[in-house]
C-alpha cells in the first residue's frame, strides 16, 4: 500500500448555505435570512422577505381614512400608537385642523409610554438572544405596568388604535396620572437594576463591544434611522428636527453615540428610556384641560394633493405619504417603515462576524418583522 | 481494607450462585432507578430555581407543589412519535443517544454516595470518570452527524471543540486534588478529607482548582454560559434539533445527569464527599444514611450554583470560549499544579483543626 500524504491543497474548503428562518428563534418572526457561511463566519447575508406581506398599502386604497388607522397598528405592533399618530397627523395637516393642547399632550405621553414599552421588550428579548434568559421576565414585569395604563385608558394592550383624526378616542382614565407617576418611580428604580444584571456583565460586554459595527457613512447610505442611526453618530430624531404634537414644549436630549457597534445601539436605547421618563415627568402634571376630540365629519375627504407626515417610532422614522384625489379613499398610500431600511443596514453590519454575532447584531437592530413586510 | 468494600461486595459477602446474580441485578436496577429519578427531580429543581430567579413560580399545578410535573412531561415525551429525518443515517442517528446516556451512567457508577455506597470502587476512579465523560461527546457528534442537519452539525462541532478544550482544564483541576490526596481512588480521596476538606487544606491551589473545575464543569455539562452546543437563539436546538420523543429525552436526561456527576465530583474532591462537616453526625447511628444526607445536601448546593449561573449569565461566543480555555484557564491550571506540588512537598497545608490539637 502506498503511503498517502494529505496536503493542504487536497482538502477542499467550501462555503455553505444556511437558512436562518423563516422559523428561527432569533429572527423573532418570519424573516428568512439566507446565510453564506465559512465555518461559523458569516460571509454573506441575503434576506428573503414576503412571508408576512399583507398588502396593507393596497388595502388602504379601498378604506376610508378612519379605517386606515387600524391597519397601521399592524406594522410595528410595538409602536402602534405612533403609527396611528402619523396617519392622524397627516390627515389633520391636510384638512388644516388644529387640535387642542390636551390632545397633543395625551398623544405625546402615549408615545413615550409606548416607546418605553417597546424598548423594554427589546431589552428582554435581546438578553435572551445572547443567552441570558432572565432579562425577559424582568422586562415583561415592568412592561406589564405600561400595558395596564394603556388598558385602562384605551381598552387595549397592544394594538390600541387610540388616535383618531382630530383627537383621541377616549379621554384619559382617572387613574392615569397616578399610574404614570408610579411607573416613573418604578422605572427609575429598576433601570439601574437592569444595568447590574446585564450591562455590566463581562461576557455581555465582550459580546457587544466592537461587534456589528455600522459606520456613519453606511448608516446614511442605507437610510437607517432611529436608535440604529443615532448609535452611529447621526442626529435623526424626528421629535427634535420636526417636532410634532407636544414635543416642542418638552426638554429632552437626543441620545447620540458614535461607536456604531452593538454596545452603542444598546446604550442608545437604554438612555432613551431615561429620556422618555423625563418627558413623561414634565408632562404628567401639566396635562391641559380641554376637549379630547375636535369635531370632524364622520366621512373624511382630503383635498386633492400629496401629504406627508413622519413620526419617530421606537425603531426610527415612520412616514406616511398620502396621495389624495379628493375622494373618501386615498388614491395611493405609502408607508416608510424604519424596519425595512434598518434591515438593509444589517446586511452590512452583520457581515464578518460569527453566527452568534449576527444574532446579537440582529437583536440590537430590534426588528419587528411585520414592519419590514407590511 | 474496609474502605475498598463497595456496595456490591457489601451485599454479596456471604452469597453464592443465583443469589449473587440477583443482588447484582438489584444493584443495577437501583442505579438505573436512581438515574431516572434523579433526572426527573433535577429537571423539576431547575424549573423551580428558574422560577425563583425569574420572578415567577415555576411548575406548581401537577401534584403537590408541582412535584409531578416532570413525570407528566416524561409521560408526554414517551408517548410522542419517534420521528426520524428522511435522509438521516439510521445507525448513527440511533446510536447517538445511547453513547450519551451510557457515558453518564458509567460516570455515576464510581461516585461514592456514602460509605460503602458505590458501585465500583476501582483504584483509578477519578481517572475512570474523566475517561468515560469524554465518551458522551462522541454520542453528540455522531448523533448530530447522523441527523443530516446543518444546525445539528454546527452544534456538534462546537461540542467537540468545547469538550476537547475543557477536559484539559478539568483534568488539571482534578490532578491538583490528586496531589493533595495521593490517590486516584474515590473513596480514599473522601477518607483523606476526614480531618479537613481539601478546599481548606489545600488553600490557594485548591481554591484556584475549584474555580477552574466549576468553570470547566459548566462547560462540560453544556450549560449556560457555555451552552453553545444547543444555543437556542442561534441554532434552534443545536445537536438535538432532529430528535423527538425518547431520543430527545435521553439527551436531556444525560445533560442533567452530567450536571449531577460534575457536582458530585466537585463535592467529592473539594468538600469532603459524604463526610459530615466537623464530623457532627459521626457518633449517630445509621452511618450510610447520614453519609447520603450530607452528600446530597452538598451536591444540591453545588447544583444550585450551576443553576444560578444558568439563569444569570449571557452566553459566550465560540472563539471567546476557546480563548478563555487556552489562554487563561489552561496556563493558570498548569501553574497551579506546580504550586500544589510545592505545597504538598513542603507540607504547607492549612489544617487549623490539627494545629488546635482537635
Amino acid at each position: 500500500m502506498s503511503e498517502q500524504v494529505i496536503t493542504h491543497s487536497d482538502i477542499k474548503f467550501q462555503e455553505y448555505f444556511l437558512n436562518m428562518g423563516p422559523q428561527h428563534p432569533a429572527t423573532h418572526g418570519v424573516l428568512r435570512l439566507i446565510l453564506t457561511l465559512d465555518g461559523e463566519e458569516v460571509v454573506g447575508i441575503e434576506p428573503d422577505l414576503g412571508y408576512i406581506h399583507r398588502g396593507i398599502e393596497k388595502m388602504c386604497e379601498y378604506d376610508t381614512y378612519r379605517q386606515i388607522i387600524h391597519l397601521t397598528d399592524r406594522f410595528d405592533y410595538l409602536s402602534s400608537h405612533m403609527n396611528n399618530e402619523a396617519v392622524c397627523l397627516a390627515v389633520e395637516k391636510a384638512l388644516e385642523v388644529e387640535v387642542t393642547d390636551r390632545i397633543k399632550v395625551i398623544r405625546t405621553m402615549m408615545d413615550e409610554l409606548t416607546r418605553i414599552a417597546s424598548h423594554l421588550l427589546w431589552w428582554g428579548v435581546m438578553g435572551m438572544d445572547v443567552g441570558a434568559l432572565t432579562t425577559f421576565m424582568y422586562a415583561f414585569r415592568d412592561r406589564e405596568m405600561i400595558n395596564e395604563i394603556m388598558e385602562k385608558t384605551t381598552g387595549a394592550r397592544l394594538t390600541m388604535s387610540y388616535n383618531i383624526p382630530g383627537g383621541v378616542m377616549f379621554d384619559l382614565h382617572k387613574d392615569f396620572q397616578k399610574d404614570v407617576k408610579n411607573l416613573i418611580a418604578h422605572m427609575r428604580k429598576v433601570l439601574p437594576e437592569y444595568d447590574r444584571l446585564l450591562t455590566g456583565n463581562v461576557i455581555f460586554q465582550r459580546r457587544m463591544k466592537g461587534i456589528g459595527t455600522l459606520s456613519k457613512e453606511d448608516a446614511v447610505n442605507y437610510g437607517a434611522t432611529g436608535p440604529v442611526a443615532r448609535a452611529s453618530g447621526i442626529s435623526c430624531d424626528t421629535r427634535k428636527h420636526e417636532p410634532y404634537s407636544a414635543y416642542n414644549r418638552v426638554k429632552f436630549n437626543e441620545v447620540i453615540e458614535t461607536a456604531g457597534d452593538n454596545l452603542a445601539r444598546y446604550q442608545v436605547r437604554m438612555q432613551e428610556m431615561y429620556e422618555s421618563l423625563d418627558i413623561l415627568e414634565q408632562l404628567v402634571d401639566n396635562i391641559p384641560e380641554g376637549d379630547y376630540q375636535v369635531a370632524m365629519r364622520n366621512l373624511i375627504k382630503l383635498p386633492k394633493g400629496e401629504f406627508y407626515q413622519s413620526v419617530e417610532t421606537a425603531r426610527g422614522e415612520f412616514g406616511v405619504f398620502i396621495v389624495s384625489d379628493g375622494k373618501k379613499n386615498p388614491y395611493r398610500v405609502h408607508f416608510r417603515s424604519p424596519g425595512f431600511n434598518n434591515l438593509n443596514a444589517l446586511l452590512k453590519a452583520g457581515l464578518g462576524g460569527k453566527i452568534a454575532d449576527l444574532v446579537a447584531t440582529m437583536s440590537t437592530f430590534d426588528f419587528v418583522i411585520p414592519d419590514i413586510d407590511r | 481494607m474496609i474502605l475498598t468494600q463497595n456496595i456490591f461486595e457489601y451485599w454479596t459477602q456471604n452469597t453464592e450462585g443465583w443469589l449473587y446474580v440477583l443482588v447484582l441485578a438489584l444493584i443495577a436496577a437501583l442505579y438505573l432507578t436512581f438515574f431516572a429519578v434523579a433526572g426527573l427531580l433535577l429537571v423539576l429543581m431547575e424549573r423551580r430555581v428558574a422560577g425563583f430567579f425569574q420572578l415567577r413560580l415555576g411548575p406548581n399545578r401537577v401534584g403537590p407543589g408541582g412535584s409531578l410535573q416532570t413525570i407528566a412531561d416524561a409521560l408526554k415525551l414517551v408517548s410522542k412519535e419517534i420521528f426520524m429525518p428522511k435522509f438521516a443515517d439510521k445507525l448513527l442517528y440511533k446510536a447517538g443517544y445511547y453513547f450519551v446516556i451510557i457515558a453518564s451512567l458509567l460516570g455515576l457508577s464510581v461516585i461514592p454516595f456514602s460509605a460503602h455506597f458505590q458501585a465500583f470502587d476501582i483504584n483509578v476512579g477519578i481517572f475512570f470518570i474523566t475517561a468515560v465523560s469524554s465518551v458522551g461527546v462522541l454520542g453528540i457528534l455522531i448523533g448530530a452527524w447522523g441527523s443530516r442537519n446543518k444546525y445539528s452539525l454546527i452544534g456538534a462541532m462546537r461540542s467537540g471543540l468545547q469538550m476537547i478544550s475543557y477536559e484539559l482544564s478539568a483534568g488539571f483541576a482534578v490532578i491538583t486534588i490528586v496531589l493533595l490526596a495521593g490517590t486516584l481512588q474515590m473513596s480514599e480521596i473522601v477518607e483523606a478529607q476526614r480531618d479537613t476538606w481539601f478546599i481548606i487544606k489545600g488553600h490557594i491551589p485548591a481554591l484556584i482548582a475549584f474555580m477552574i473545575f466549576m468553570i470547566s464543569g459548566t462547560a462540560e455539562s453544556n450549560r449556560v454560559p457555555f451552552d453553545l452546543v444547543e444555543a437556542e437563539a442561534e441554532l434552534g436546538a443545536g445537536f438535538h434539533t432532529e430528535y423527538s420523543g425518547m431520543g430527545f429525552a435521553y439527551f436531556f436526561l444525560a445533560e442533567f445527569e452530567n450536571m449531577f456527576i460534575i457536582a458530585a465530583l466537585a463535592v467529592t474532591l473539594f468538600f469532603g464527599g459524604w463526610l459530615a462537616p466537623f464530623g457532627i453526625t459521626d457518633a449517630l447511628p445509621g452511618q450510610v444514611f447520614w453519609g447520603l444526607f450530607w452528600f446530597f445536601l452538598k451536591v444540591l448546593i453545588v447544583i444550585f450554583v450551576f443553576m444560578w449561573f444558568r439563569w444569570t449569565f449571557p452566553r459566550l461566543r465560540i472563539d471567546q470560549l476557546l480563548v478563555l480555555e487556552w489562554k487563561y484557564l489552561l496556563p493558570i491550571g498548569l501553574v497551579n499544579i506546580v504550586l500544589a506540588a510545592l505545597i504538598v512537598w513542603q507540607g504547607w497545608l492549612f489544617e487549623p483543626l490539627k494545629w488546635l490539637g482537635l
